[in-house]
């Protein structure tokens, strides 16, 4: 072994306590929902045979299914309202650039700064007014157009070559197919980060579903999940299967699309 | 390009920006009267694209927190509110609720004590992650970051199950033989703010992690090539050279986390429900209570979200100040 490879020993070492630290309760999450509630409680650390029952278990207990159709509904709806209202603005902000564009993306820009919790009891009573509670337009509303997403759609344009749009306008292609068929096919990883980003933040949302959803026939899973443990569920097994449902779809949109995340990420910091 | 299909077509200056500086190849059109029809009709394009979304987070955002505002002045139960006597009686209730002290209190300790820790731990794993020499790179960075995939909800769960009196943690600390008797980690407030701390830790210092990263692979190589040239060694080079051009990002983080923690809510409502006696409640958490539970006071509510809207805005000009003097 050389020098440089003892020095980096230390390196590697941190690297892996790091890893489990980061995997260990997720492991222990997807073990537990294979064991019977008496092994999760035993700390068994193998995976059971239990999954069926478990999962029997829960179907049985709780609305699972009605949950997950809620979660998603708004998840998909909230990103692909999300990426079509950002990215136009985005875009507009950089390529159609003026001062008093700047001035207002500049106010907008404010708004990443109020806590949600300032807006959300107003938010609760405008939408109780208009007789919007419980409804998805509600649950969806507040989290379409964010500061943050249309800044990272501003960000990426800034790379666009703005003689294509030249080029494009000359042969007589209209500002809506200029951003439909030119701008956003080059905008893939940004519209991948952004989604995910969206995506995430809707499915995993719990604050405001639980404000504006009062029946409990809309809830979602977070809200199922959060309801599960105030209701001392004891059967763990299914209880942390239930967790793993809830996690698993996030996991692999992340897994899926973390290069193009990475990659959005880095455009918009540049 | 073939001969253009929109003879009248103009290129004002106004209308593009700075593109037309870029633009080249079409000198023989002749220049083109300034806020032509069309220059003025590309603006108001830019703008229609731009009013849908600017709309929504007037509505959602700006509005809703100059309601809040009013809504503070007011007091009374449920949707029977009249203006409070004197206007600023709800704020001066603040400052003797005891609940209030302690939550905010609470909130701070997690702000103090997390958010230094996991911004200096991710900046050491994005260093490490950006070491040219590291094998692996991908499977380091998509494990540590993979938490971030986890919703706040499930974690909390995860967690709370981990740390339970007959919980992984105790039976794990035992059998290493660290400790004689199980410990009640939520049942006591010292652990219990411990156990939040820790999860928020697991929880996020993979998303700045990757924030850092992405800083770092920006940063100009030559700039760490002339330090080498210069004899500086790796920490020295780190500290003079990467550092200050990771200032602004570092900055970011420090407020997005700052935001975070003082708005935490699904930790503290799901993992610990608040427990012991309340110790662990975050503000928000404590807000949502008088929203939303027993008889709901949304004057006083709105006067608590404006305390934590103050002082978030308050924290981020420190942050502001103090990412600015450090040159």
């Amino acid at each position: 072994m050389t020098k440089t490879t003892l020095r980096r020993i230390p390196a590697y070492a941190f690297l892996t306590v790091a890893v489990i630290f980061s995997v260990f309760p997720l492991y222990f999450m997807a073990v537990s929902a294979t064991n019977t509630s008496n092994d999760v409680i035993a700390s068994k650390l193998l995976p059971g045979g239990h999954l069926v029952d478990n999962f029997k278990a829960l179907v049985d207990a709780q609305p699972l299914g009605s949950a997950a159709y809620h979660s998603s509904l708004n998840a998909v709806v909230t990103t692909v309202l999300a990426l079509v209202l950002c990215s136009l603005a985005g875009y507009a902000f950089e390529i159609y650039h003026s001062r008093a564009k700047d001035v207002v993306m500049g106010i907008l820009l404010l708004a990443i700064m109020i806590p949600f919790a300032a807006t959300m009891i107003p938010l609760f009573r405008l939408f109780a007014q208009v007789g919007l509670v419980n409804s998805t337009t509600a649950v969806v509303l507040p989290l379409i157009a964010t500061p943050f997403l249309i800044l990272l759609f501003r960000q990426a344009s800034r790379t666009f070559p703005h003689e294509i749009i030249e080029a494009a306008r000359l042969d007589g292609l209209g500002e809506v197919s200029i951003f439909t068929r030119i701008y956003l096919p080059t905008m893939k990883p940004t519209l991948a980060a952004a989604g995910v980003i969206t995506f995430l933040f809707s499915w995993n949302n719990f604050l405001w579903p639980k404000v504006i959803l009062v029946d409990n026939k809309y809830q979602t899973l977070p809200m199922l999940l959060s309801n599960m443990r105030a209701g001392y569920v004891t059967d763990y097994g299914s209880l942390m299967l239930a967790v793993l449902i809830v996690s698993v779809p996030t996991m692999v949109v992340f897994l899926l699309l973390q290069r193009s995340f990475a990659e959005g990420v880095t455009g918009a910091i540049k | 390009m073939s001969a253009p299909t929109a003879p009248t077509e103009d290129r004002a200056p106004d209308a593009l920006g700075q593109g037309t500086k870029k633009s080249r190849g079409h000198q023989s059109r002749p220049p083109a009267p300034p806020l032509s029809a069309i220059a003025r009709r590309r603006s108001l394009t830019g703008w229609a694209f731009i009013v849908p979304a600017a709309a929504i987070i007037v509505l959602v955002n700006f509005w809703p927190m100059i309601q809040a505002l009013f809504l503070s002045l007011k007091t009374g139960r449920g949707t029977r509110l009249h203006w409070a006597e004197p206007l600023w009686l709800n704020y001066q209730r603040l400052f003797q609720d005891e609940n209030f002290r302690l939550t905010l209190g609470t909130t701070f300790l997690y702000l103090i004590i997390q958010v230094p820790i996991m911004l200096g731990i991710a900046m050491v794993l994005a260093n490490l992650l950006n070491a040219p020499w590291l094998r692996f790179k991908g499977f380091w960075r998509t494990a540590i970051f993979l938490p971030c995939a986890v919703g706040l909800v499930s974690y909390s769960l995860v967690f709370r199950q981990i740390f339970a009196t007959d919980g992984l943690a105790n039976d794990l600390l035992m059998q290493f033989g660290i400790l004689d008797d199980p410990v009640n980690w939520l049942g006591q407030t010292g652990t219990a703010r411990m156990v939040i701390i820790l999860g928020l830790l697991w929880r996020w210092t993979g998303y700045n992690m990757i924030f850092f990263l992405a800083a770092l692979q920006n940063i100009d190589r030559s700039t760490l090539e002339a330090a080498r040239v210069d004899g500086a060694g790796g920490f020295k080079t780190f500290w003079y050279v990467t550092m200050p051009q990771l200032k602004p990002i570092i900055l970011l983080c420090a407020i997005l986390s700052t935001n975070g923690t003082l708005q935490m809510f699904d930790e503290s409502f799901n993992l610990t429900a608040g427990g012991p006696g309340n110790t662990t409640m975050s503000v928000s958490h404590y807000l949502y209570n008088v929203s939303f539970r027993n008889s709901p006071n949304f004057g006083y509510a709105a006067a608590i979200s404006y305390a934590i809207l103050i002082i978030v805005a308050i924290l981020a000009a420190i942050q502001m100040k103090v990412g600015d003097k450090r040159d």
